[in-house]
């Protein structure tokens, strides 16, 4: 495997390559039968006498991609992306903000003030290093846990926060739960809570790009290691390669799905080893890396608008409860989150790195935490003056136009509203 | 540092204010009306819906050897805590996490209950049982017949959370009710509350069809009822006539069955009239007999759910009652029900067929 760039991308078209990528250890012997291979439609794979069944221990463990080591310093400096110092400042700004965004909204909703709310703590270094690699123009469709995001594009806290309170500026209307966030601006595809269906979804899309004229926009998607067990992943991945699709299939792995610890998701080499067997480019980084997320998507945004899709699976563990309906000490040892929150911290790591280069300090770090904080209060108090979007808007965009049947409903709930006022909230929501 | 704080009291101090709006608009559109009548003599203890599930599940286990449990996160007691304590009772390999697939989930229930065994499989929520809906359809339901009676997926039970809870928005609220009622072969139940959860689902887990029970989240917790200890079961495809009149027909089941109780209550003492009210608990078969002897007593009839109007079970009801009571009818039969839009999440006091809704079209109904 050509190590050499750094990132290495493993694909299996053909299992004599994949016998010479992927199986170090315990190649089977090939015993050719007069050289011969087969001319199955299904395999062209060589016969052999000897039977040997392969299992997860046939190929070595896909490793893991790193460029800092724990103090944010350079492995090896052929790797160090150089990436300018406004990118940089960017990606760090970018996650401080989305983690003090995190600690004052999740806060919020334990306080009545948000319906609910589920934090990015662990994963900030898997959002910024993959939207930095990207063009603002790729199209995203995320699961709900890639917020840094829609901010590293420069969505503002307060769509944000307006669409966390459904209030009459959210781009969504107050008809989603918090954190569903979506902009067409942005090129992110409206979030949408049932698992996974987002990603043949992807593919779909990145197969109509393909389909533009000197196209230069992939696709990424982001799933869970969780949803990449629905019959919709596979489809995504399968039709993915099968269809040549410019798309980057981007798993971030934390470890948990709820209460599920990925032992009990999957056996096999994580979400990486399905990428070779489906025939995509593949490779498994450092997810609390941001440089290395970052590299992995610059080179898989080459493979991709040379219309090879890939597989990247971002190792990283999700610090935070679920969301707030769950409490994860009922399940995990506290051990175990303190180790990954104080050792392996993503925004730590690159915050190093930056210090090293000279770029930033103590001073910088604090004024920095500050505005993100104070932006985020302030854009909460701002929110919490605006009204609900008027009752009307429940029944609009469910078609183009509005069906009479649909008209007449409404107007029936405006009689409804007009005889019985006192006993609806009215006064919360924007008026004619 | 100083005028974030200041800034931080102002935020508590309208914190309150706000709080208190907030706290309106969550509360929950409905009281609850216990069920104070036993359906078997015996010991009862207090028990919530979630508890009376979990009752039932234990029963289970405990009594048939072949019996398993899983589903998402089902082996810390799920996310609504329904199976809370039932591995460390009956060990991993009958209480079980499944990976993450919800047509992987009914698909392994058919096979356990084509090989012998009794399922019990949860899915999360029920506006994320469409990934099994191929299953349960196609499959569950269609075992028996396609096989000339050889085989059947009658061992196997879907239980899922579904309905409105206040903050759920479009695929935290649904109820599903109306495409599984569509299938010949499925049984569909929906409790409205802990006594009739524990019997119903019990009557499930044994009925040699595959069933869908469908749990009203909000009522988990909600409420809690004396609920008999010892083992007993309600007869499925029944409907229970839980108020008595002379004056209309409500229908519902689940949470909606309580906001009708409500709206009967309303109706005694504004309009000074007295109604049937009729919880249906079973959609499919559904208890066409105990619906109609009452229409036809009553002449009015009024049926409410949550889910939208167009194609909602109401419609079946409806059909189905104008067919066999048409000449005792004094009015036409009228739906309270969602609109037909997604269940939308800050819109929810004005999207359920709340009492006022189900009120104002009552007293339209008697006045017709
Ligand atoms: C189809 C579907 N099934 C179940 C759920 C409920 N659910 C929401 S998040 C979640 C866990 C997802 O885990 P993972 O994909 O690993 O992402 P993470 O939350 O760890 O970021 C589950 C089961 C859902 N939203 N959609």
């Amino acid at each position: 495997m050509a190590l050499r760039i750094g990132v290495s991308f493993v694909r299996l078209n053909y299992l004599r390559h994949a016998v010479r990528l992927l199986s170090t250890h315990t190649q089977p012997e090939v015993i050719n039968n007069g050289g011969s291979i087969s001319d199955f439609p299904g395999a062209r794979a060589p016969y052999v006498t000897e039977m040997k069944f392969l299992n997860e221990n046939s190929y070595d463990l896909i490793p893991i991609y790193r460029v800092m080591d724990k103090n944010g310093e350079v492995i090896d400096n052929r790797e160090d992306p150089n990436i300018d110092k406004d990118t940089l400042l960017h990606m760090y700004k970018t996650m401080v903000q989305l983690s003090q965004m995190d600690k004052i909204l999740y806060e919020s909703q334990r306080q009545g003030r948000i319906s609910f709310y589920m934090t990015n703590y662990g994963e900030e270094g898997i959002h910024v290093g993959s939207a930095s690699a990207l063009s603002h123009r790729d199209l995203v469709f995320a699961q709900y846990r890639e917020v840094g995001v829609f901010l590293y594009r420069g969505m503002t806290i307060t769509e944000l926060v307006n669409q966390c309170y459904g209030n009459c500026e959210d781009p969504g209307k107050g008809r989603q739960m918090p954190v569903h966030y979506g902009s067409k601006q942005h090129n992110i595809v409206t979030i949408s809570s049932p698992l996974a269906t987002q990603m043949p979804q992807a593919v779909g899309a990145a197969y109509a790009l393909k389909r533009v004229p000197n196209n230069d926009r992939c696709v990424i998607c982001y799933f869970g290691d969780g949803a990449a067990s629905e019959g919709d992943a596979h489809a995504a991945f399968n039709f993915a390669a099968t269809l040549d699709c410019p798309v980057i299939m981007m798993c971030r792995n934390n470890g948990y799905a709820i209460s599920t610890p990925t032992s009990e998701q999957y056996r096999g080499d994580g979400i990486a080893s399905r990428g070779p067997a489906l025939g995509m480019h593949t490779v498994r980084v450092d997810g609390t890396d941001a440089l290395a997320v970052h590299n992995a998507v610059r080179r898989a945004r080459e493979l991709a608008l040379n219309n090879k899709p890939v597989l990247i699976e971002a190792m990283s563990y999700r610090v935070g409860h679920h969301s707030t309906s769950d409490d994860s000490t009922a399940y995990r040892p506290v051990e175990e989150i303190q180790k990954w929150t104080k050792e392996e911290s993503p925004i730590q790591k690159l915050r190093l790195y930056l210090e090293r280069k000279g770029f930033w300090d103590a001073d910088a770090e604090k004024q920095c935490v500050k505005e993100a904080r104070d932006t985020v209060v302030r854009t909460m108090q701002e929110a919490e003056k605006k009204k609900r979007p008027h009752w009307k808007e429940m029944l609009e965009d469910v078609y183009y136009d509005m069906p009479p049947r649909l008209q007449k409903q409404m107007n029936q709930m405006e009689k409804h509203l007009e005889k019985y006022s006192e006993h609806y909230p009215l006064n919360q929501y924007q008026q004619d | 540092m100083a005028s974030l704080l200041t800034r931080k009291c102002i935020i508590v101090g309208k914190l309150t204010k706000y709080v208190n709006d907030y706290t309106k608009r969550l509360s929950s559109h409905f009281i609850y009306y216990p069920d104070n009548e036993k359906p078997v003599a015996g010991e009862t203890t207090k028990m919530n819906m979630m508890q009376a599930i979990n009752n039932a599940m234990d029963i289970t286990l405990r009594d048939d050897p072949t019996a398993v449990l899983f589903g998402e996160d089902v082996a810390f007691g799920g996310v609504f805590r329904c199976a809370l304590g039932l591995q460390d009772k009956y060990g991993k390999d009958r209480v079980f996490n499944t990976p993450l697939c919800e047509q992987g989930i009914a698909g392994f229930g058919i096979g356990l209950a084509t090989a012998g065994a009794t399922a019990i499989a949860e899915i999360q929520f029920a506006d994320y049982i469409f990934p099994a809906f191929d299953q349960l359809v196609n499959e569950a339901a269609k075992a028996r017949y396609r096989s000339g009676g050889q085989f059947d997926s009658g061992a196997l039970t879907v239980r899922t959370p579904c309905g409105a809870v206040g903050h759920g928005g479009l695929y935290h609220s649904q109820s599903p009710e109306a495409y599984f009622a569509h299938t010949p072969g499925l049984r569909v139940v929906m409790p409205r509350g802990p006594i009739t959860a524990k019997g119903l689902l019990l009557s499930c887990i044994r009925e040699r069809d595959p069933c869908i029970f469908l749990e009203p989240k909000i009522l988990y917790r909600s409420a809690a009822e004396e609920v008999p200890v010892e083992d007993y079961t309600l007869p499925l495809g029944k409907a229970q006539v839980l108020r008595e009149g002379d004056a209309a027909t409500l229908i519902a089941w689940g949470t909606q069955l309580h906001v009708l109780l409500e709206v009967a209550q309303m109706a005694e003492e504004k309009l000074g009239v007295k109604c049937d009210v009729i919880d249906l608990m079973s959609m499919l078969p559904w208890d066409e007999e105990t619906v109609c002897n009452s229409v036809k007593k009553t002449g009015r009839c009024l049926i409410a759910h949550e889910a939208p109007l167009t194609s909602g079970f109401g419609a079946e009801l409806a059909a189905t009652i104008q067919e066999e009571c048409f000449l005792h009818l004094e009015a036409p039969i009228t739906r309270v029900t969602g609109w037909d839009s997604p269940f939308p999440h800050v819109f929810e006091p004005f999207y359920l067929p709340d009492k006022w809704r189900c009120y104002s079209a009552l007293a339209k109904l008697i006045e017709y």
